[in-house]
């Protein structure tokens, strides 16, 4: 079996903006989420900015009920309900259900889960109060909270599923969805991923100096991708959620079809050849995107536009050249190619899924958001690619096939090639 | 402090854990909590915790066995309350 799949619904909770209007918004208009962040600063952090979505207690409250959010403290669970169930309603799949929905599942990926829950928790137990941790703290902390609680809500009686894979995780959680209803074994999947906030999220990253130190007086020039000025990434969170659904079920609702999921492939370089924890194997990821296309049934002369993993770090220039050597594109031949980073910063667990919304808008909406903080393009960069192919101002255009690539620590790859619908 | 008292300080704490579908006027001395207010058995720790905040007591485990009905609960922060004063 071999069915196509289609993507029929949207949700996002961005550091630049929650629900998809307003994400459509900011990336349309160049917005930043990121900024300062006071506890930062009080826990002498280096780097004393991010992003984090803005989410009103009366918002929690149109997902949540008082007594979900009793004792609730896990930021990635918040993201990722008010994104899969926007994604869900945005499909139209109604979930006031007694019965279990057989055919929908769940994919959605997280890199922890309830880390200042998690917190509590230990705090309560090194002051020998285990018997005080409440009757959550399993269901918030556990890998997959998220999907558990999106199962809950949602009733889904499919392959209701956690994925990681660090910052390739939202990719790959679209690709597992994709080839469950390919292969006839669901009909909806809510794909997506998750990431908590704060500052045990975040204080690995900054011991590990890749993220800015320079901006915390202007955190909305600090994530910087492509520039030759670019220092690291600024910290992120949110979430992102896609509801892939097989073209049969879409036409027979009568669905809107924001575009369709081609294909893709995921792989990883062994952590050889150049591939470390850290750093990617570039063989490896330019088999990844060869193979996404050959799995697409597509050439890479078809490619309009790459939303690329692009973490303004000194790795920027080495994914533009695997790129152009996986594509055997260069110059001005080169797709136009973007990296949302610059506006959100790296939202880690959750980058490939919220990057993913904002790539599948474009396709919808046919227009290539600036890459902003890039007034300064890389030299390294400029010797590979034309630099009208990096937009610093939003272009109008049709866009037809699309690729959306993520590559993640332990040196995996995942790269997703959409089409226009 | 009479049962009364325990009452009205207990049925807030109760009421945030009933079920969407079960109302809040269902609650009485006699009912039991999971079998007849529907009350998820996870969330007895939870009221058991709420319980011990607003009465300043603490619950043994025996103590959680013997939970079942609202009166139960009251027997046993009376008792409580009464052992602390001692």
């Amino acid at each position: 079996m071999n069915r196509r799949v289609v993507i029929t619904g949207l949700g996002v909770a961005a550091p630049n903006g929650v629900g998809i209007p307003n994400f459509l918004e900011a990336i349309k208009n160049g917005i930043s989420g990121i900024e300062f962040i006071q506890r930062l600063k009080d826990l002498n952090f280096s780097c004393q900015i991010g992003g984090v979505p803005k989410i009103s207690e009366e918002k929690k409250r149109e997902y949540f009920s008082e007594l979900q959010l009793k004792n609730f403290n896990s930021s990635g669970i918040l993201y990722g309900v008010i994104a899969g169930i926007d994604a869900l309603n945005d499909a139209g799949i109604s979930v006031n259900t007694n019965e279990p929905l057989w055919d929908l599942g769940i994919i959605f990926g997280a890199g922890t889960s309830g880390v200042e829950k998690f917190r509590e928790a230990i705090n309560q137990i090194d002051d020998g109060n285990v018997r005080r941790l409440g009757s959550t703290a399993v269901s918030q902390t556990m890998a997959s909270g998220i999907s558990a609680y999106l199962g809950g809500f949602t009733g889904a009686g499919n392959w209701v599923t956690t994925n990681s894979s660090a910052c390739a995780t939202g990719a790959e959680s679209i690709l597992m969805g994709y080839e469950r209803i390919s292969a006839g074994k669901a009909e909806q999947m809510l794909c997506g991923s998750t990431s908590d906030d704060g500052p045990y999220i975040w204080g690995a990253f900054d011991a590990i100096k890749v993220v800015p130190y320079k901006y915390n007086e202007d955190p909305t020039k600090a994530c910087r991708p492509m520039s030759a000025t670019a220092g690291g990434f600024a910290p992120g969170s949110g979430a992102g959620a896609l509801v892939l659904e097989s073209l049969e079920s879409a036409e027979k609702r009568g669905s809107k079809i924001y575009g369709e999921v081609l294909g893709g492939f995921v792989n990883s370089g062994g952590q050889r050849g150049g591939g470390s924890m850290t750093a990617p194997n570039s063989n490896a990821v330019q088999k990844c995107i060869s193979k996404a296309l050959e799995n697409s049934g597509v050439k890479a002369s078809q490619i309009d536009y790459i939303n690329g993993h692009l973490t303004a770090t000194a790795k920027d220039a080495l994914e533009i050249e695997n790129w152009c050597e996986a594509l055997g594109r260069k110059g001005n031949d080169f797709p136009y190619i973007n990296s949302l980073k610059g506006m959100v910063g790296h939202c880690l667990a959750a980058s490939g899924s919220i990057e993913a919304v904002s790539a599948v808008l474009q396709l919808y909406h046919g227009f290539v958001f600036s890459n902003i903080n890039c007034e300064d393009l890389h030299p390294e960069i400029a010797k590979l690619i034309a630099p009208e192919k990096i937009p610093r101002k939003m272009i109008t255009t049709e866009l037809n096939i699309i690729a959306k690539a993520s590559f993640g620590f332990g040196d995996v790859n995942v790269c997703v090639i959409f089409k226009k619908f | 402090m009479d049962q009364d008292t325990i009452y009205d300080k207990l049925q807030p704490i109760i009421k945030l854990y009933l079920p969407e579908d079960v109302d809040a006027t269902t609650i009485n001395r006699d009912s039991d909590l999971t079998r007849e207010l529907n009350i998820n058995s996870a969330h007895l720790v939870d009221i058991v915790l709420d319980i011990e905040d607003a009465f300043e007591i603490e619950f043994k485990n025996n103590d959680m066995e013997q939970l079942r009905t609202v009166n139960d609960t009251i027997a046993i922060i009376q008792q409580k309350i009464s052992e602390k004063g001692e």
